[in-house]
């Protein structure tokens, strides 16, 4: 089984994004669930979202104590909260933005979604898309398939620049 | 059709499916996605049936309560507080002899203000002459609330069905769904006392004692003729369908010398725990109760059982724990767990399983010395 | 005069008190709705007056339901005989405390979603199935089990709030003028959308006067002008001529609360509320009618 945290905020699309992990997984054939985990749902508040994979049904619900990915779809959350809490040996990180030095002894990788979001126009009431560009990184670590992926996000969406932006990521994250 | 879905859509998709004449319903934490689905399928026309957008739960009870009666198919959800406001009119419903069916999303009861799953909510809602039954996946969701209809409204039981789901933790969790074409699995609804005005009748007229009490005795021949009609609808879908799931799922149940029993999502994470253990060398199994009105029975004797309770009575304990020990002599370990959303892992229950010490009472995380 | 027809849909073997208005009132509502109708009866008089199981005295589907509940289980039947395509008439017939105490939120609700049914509080100013105690609906200087002294409070002005939801037809009635009731139930069951009327109850064991007094008590009411007869059509207002009479020349409202027990030792600042409300009352409403507000 193969284990994902998804670190975000509030309105920033980290649920819709493990929705979008979940589907795409499922569309390689896998199993898969999506658990968000909800606090009071505000606009803002630190979000974690989980997303399970395996070859077999999944029969867990509890939260991922021990992801074997980390995803930080907004970096500021790492001020409140601690990312890599739990992290399996060998477990990697992905990240949103430039860098990756605020990550020591773990291997992290950094792409810049809120940059492809907002040159693609992918912005909702002032927030960057952020949920499916992170697709894109995600096939590109060889976490799905890229072809579930863009068919994962034209389920959810018809706006074809989520998929462009997917693309993007795909190119840009350097694994 | 193979999809992926949430607990709640795939209660709204099953709704569908069945394509019930009257919907009532108001929206409420974590259940509200259901309603929304269902209100999106009637706006957009794939679904033809009337939704009314009422003004509380008190409210939606009564309207399905009204529609039903006129030989309706009707459909509500629910959770928590809605479900404790409505509690007047789930009593009605099944005094009244309708068929119909509730989707509960279980969370816990403040004060304080708590969204998560707990199971005390239906739990209040035993003894009203309602069926219930705990599902554990998106799938089983789907497939049970499309049962639930073909039981509610089948002659031998005219009663009404409460499909239970975690708050949550299945409500908001995403999984593989395969959505079905029913067909006549779900076959039209016959009332038997529907309203009829070139027979008029009254109904719930004043009721003397004797009256009265034959009226709670017909309700209780037929929750027990119910479990046949749980059995053989269950029977049906599997050979339509190719899924069982039957009045409690045992999971390496056959041999075990300790069984966890829990329901809902706490049941499907106890089948990991087992694994677990077996793996250590201890014959658990465990015994996911799905139905607990009518309450199953089985044979739990020469096992030691855990049970896992994320429920209470206060001041009478774990109400599964005390309905098993009050139908068999059985070696309890009675564990109260996951109130208001506690987390409770496998490895949890593994704990629980481990550390046993039957004839006591476990108040995970808290328990104290009283 | 309307031709009230002979068929009879209240049966000769009620429970109700001797000289009950709110039998009367339902005898003539479903003279005009006719057997094509179901009523919905929250608990009420209503609830012992049908008779005692297996019997009934009412010859149409009469469904009973919990006290809060009836305007919300209208709308659930109300949809459901559109949706199998029937015409039946959907009507409330409710008490005034099951109207304007714990059933206000489902009317709301109902009325706000245009549910098309015709909802009728009788309002005989108490909770009578319960031994009179008072109610939103009991007027000032009233005695009841619960207000002993006389109610302290004025009585819940239903019919504004009612009228705030924009009904398509709204109407005052009393038990006393029969043919008046009628065609205004008559007039409401022709249109679509929620309906309501409002009807005057007196009643002889709560009110404490001789049970051969109920059409006096209710003229008088009228008469007197603490009870104006009306309707509004999509919001047109009309007084009835019983009510146009009484605005010209009023019977002392004195004469209405002297021959009633509930109102003996009432003093003068709650007869003067009384007063002072009718008055208010009638001035609006003729705004009203002359399209003045």
């Amino acid at each position: 089984m193969y284990e994902i945290r998804i670190h975000s905020r509030g309105g920033q699309g980290g649920v819709t994004a493990a929705r979008l992990l979940a589907l795409a997984a499922f569309r390689d054939g896998k199993y898969a669930t999506a658990c968000p985990f909800y606090g009071a749902e505000r606009r803002g508040a630190p979000v974690v979202s989980y997303v399970r994979i395996d070859d077999r049904p999944i029969r867990v619900y509890s939260q991922i104590r021990n992801p074997d990915l980390v995803v930080v779809l907004d970096p500021s959350v790492m001020e409140v909260v601690d990312v890599l809490h739990g992290l399996k040996r060998g477990g990697k990180v992905l990240m949103n933005g430039t860098t990756t030095e605020k990550l020591h002894g773990v291997p992290a990788f950094a792409v810049d979604l809120t940059g492809i979001a907002l040159r693609e126009k992918l912005v909702i009431a002032g927030s960057p898309i952020l949920n499916t560009p992170v697709l894109g990184a995600l096939a590109k670590m060889g976490i799905i398939s890229v072809d579930s992926a863009k068919k994962a996000i034209q389920e959810m969406f018809s706006d074809e620049r989520n998929v462009r932006a997917a693309e993007a990521a795909f190119q840009e994250l350097v694994i | 059709m193979l999809t992926i879905a949430t607990g709640n859509k795939a209660v709204a998709a099953a709704v569908k499916e069945v394509r019930p004449d009257v919907i009532a319903a108001y929206p409420i934490t974590p259940q509200t996605e259901i309603v929304e689905q269902i209100a999106e399928y009637v706006t957009s026309g794939e679904l033809d049936s009337r939704y009314i957008p009422v003004e509380s739960e008190h409210s939606a009870m009564a309207a399905c309560i009204g529609a039903s009666i006129t030989g309706a198919r009707t459909f509500t959800a629910t959770s928590s507080h809605g479900l404790l406001y409505m509690h007047e009119m789930v009593n009605w419903a099944a005094g009244a002899r309708l068929p119909i069916v509730m989707a509960n999303v279980n969370r816990a009861i403040g004060p304080g203000w708590n969204v998560w799953a707990e199971h005390t909510d239906a739990f209040q809602e035993r003894d009203t002459g309602w069926l219930q039954v705990y599902v554990s996946t998106v799938q089983e969701a789907y497939d049970t609330t499309l049962m639930a209809f073909r039981i509610a409204e089948h002659a031998d039981v005219i009663l009404p069905v409460m499909v239970n789901l975690d708050g949550f933790l299945l409500s908001h969790s995403m999984q593989s769904l395969d959505t079905l074409n029913a067909g006549d699995f779900v076959p039209p609804l016959h009332l038997p006392h529907a309203i009829d005005v070139l027979n008029p009748a009254g109904y719930g007229t004043l009721t003397g004692p004797d009256e009265h009490f034959r009226f709670r005795w017909e309700i209780e021949k037929s929750m027990r003729r119910s479990r046949k009609v749980i059995a053989e609808t269950e029977r049906d879908f599997a050979e339509r369908f190719g899924r069982s799931y039957g009045v409690a799922e045992e999971y390496r149940y056959e041999d075990a010398d300790v069984v966890v029993i829990a329901m809902g999502t706490l049941g499907k994470e106890a089948e990991v725990a087992v694994d677990l253990l077996r793996n250590e060398g201890v014959n658990a199994g465990s015994l996911r109760i799905r139905w607990l009105r009518p309450f199953p029975d089985f044979d739990l004797s020469g096992r030691e059982v855990v049970v896992i309770d994320r429920d209470y009575s206060f001041g009478f304990g774990g109400v599964i724990a005390q309905s098993l020990m009050a139908r068999q002599r059985v070696d309890l370990y009675s564990v109260i767990a996951g109130l208001g959303g506690q987390e409770v892992t496998y490895d949890d229950i593994a704990g629980f399983v481990r550390d046993r010490r039957p004839g006591t009472e476990l108040w995970f995380g808290v328990n104290g010395d009283v | 005069m309307t031709e009230i027809p002979k068929e009879e849909f209240i049966l000769k073997c009620t429970s109700a008190c001797a000289g009950c208005p709110s039998t009367l009132i339902l005898r003539y509502v479903l003279k005009a709705a006719g057997s094509d109708t179901v009523l919905v009866v929250p608990a009420c008089c209503t609830s012992v007056i049908q008779g005692i199981y297996p019997n009934t005295a009412v010859n149409v589907p009469l469904y009973n339901v919990a006290f809060a509940a009836a305007a919300a289980c209208a709308s659930g039947m109300s949809e459901a005989f559109q949706k199998a395509g029937k015409k039946t008439n959907v009507i409330v017939y409710a008490g005034d405390g099951g109207t304007v105490d714990i059933g206000i939120q489902a009317l709301s609700g109902a009325f706000e979603r245009e549910t098309d049914f015709l909802y009728i509080c009788y309002d005989n100013e108490a909770y009578g199935n319960t031994g009179m105690q008072r109610s939103g609906s009991t007027p000032i200087g009233a005695r009841t089990t619960t207000t002993p002294g006389g109610k302290v409070h004025a009585k819940k002005d239903l019919d504004a709030i009612v009228a705030a939801h924009n009904p398509s037809y709204l109407a005052t009635a009393c038990a006393a003028y029969p043919q008046d009731l009628f065609k205004k139930v008559q007039k409401a069951l022709t249109l679509r959308g929620s309906k309501f009327i409002h009807v005057l109850a007196p009643c002889p064991p709560g009110w404490r006067f001789s049970s051969e007094m109920t059409v006096e008590m209710g003229k008088l009411a009228v008469r007197s002008g603490l009870w104006i007869l009306y309707e509004s059509e999509f919001g047109k207002v009309t007084i009835n001529g019983p009510s146009k009479a009484a605005m010209i020349k009023p019977v002392p409202i004195e004469d209405y609360l002297s021959v009633q027990g509930r109102f003996k030792g009432i003093d003068r600042k709650a007869i003067d509320a009384l007063k002072s409300q009718a008055e208010q009352r009638a001035k609006h409403l003729q705004k009203e009618a002359e399209g003045i507000c």
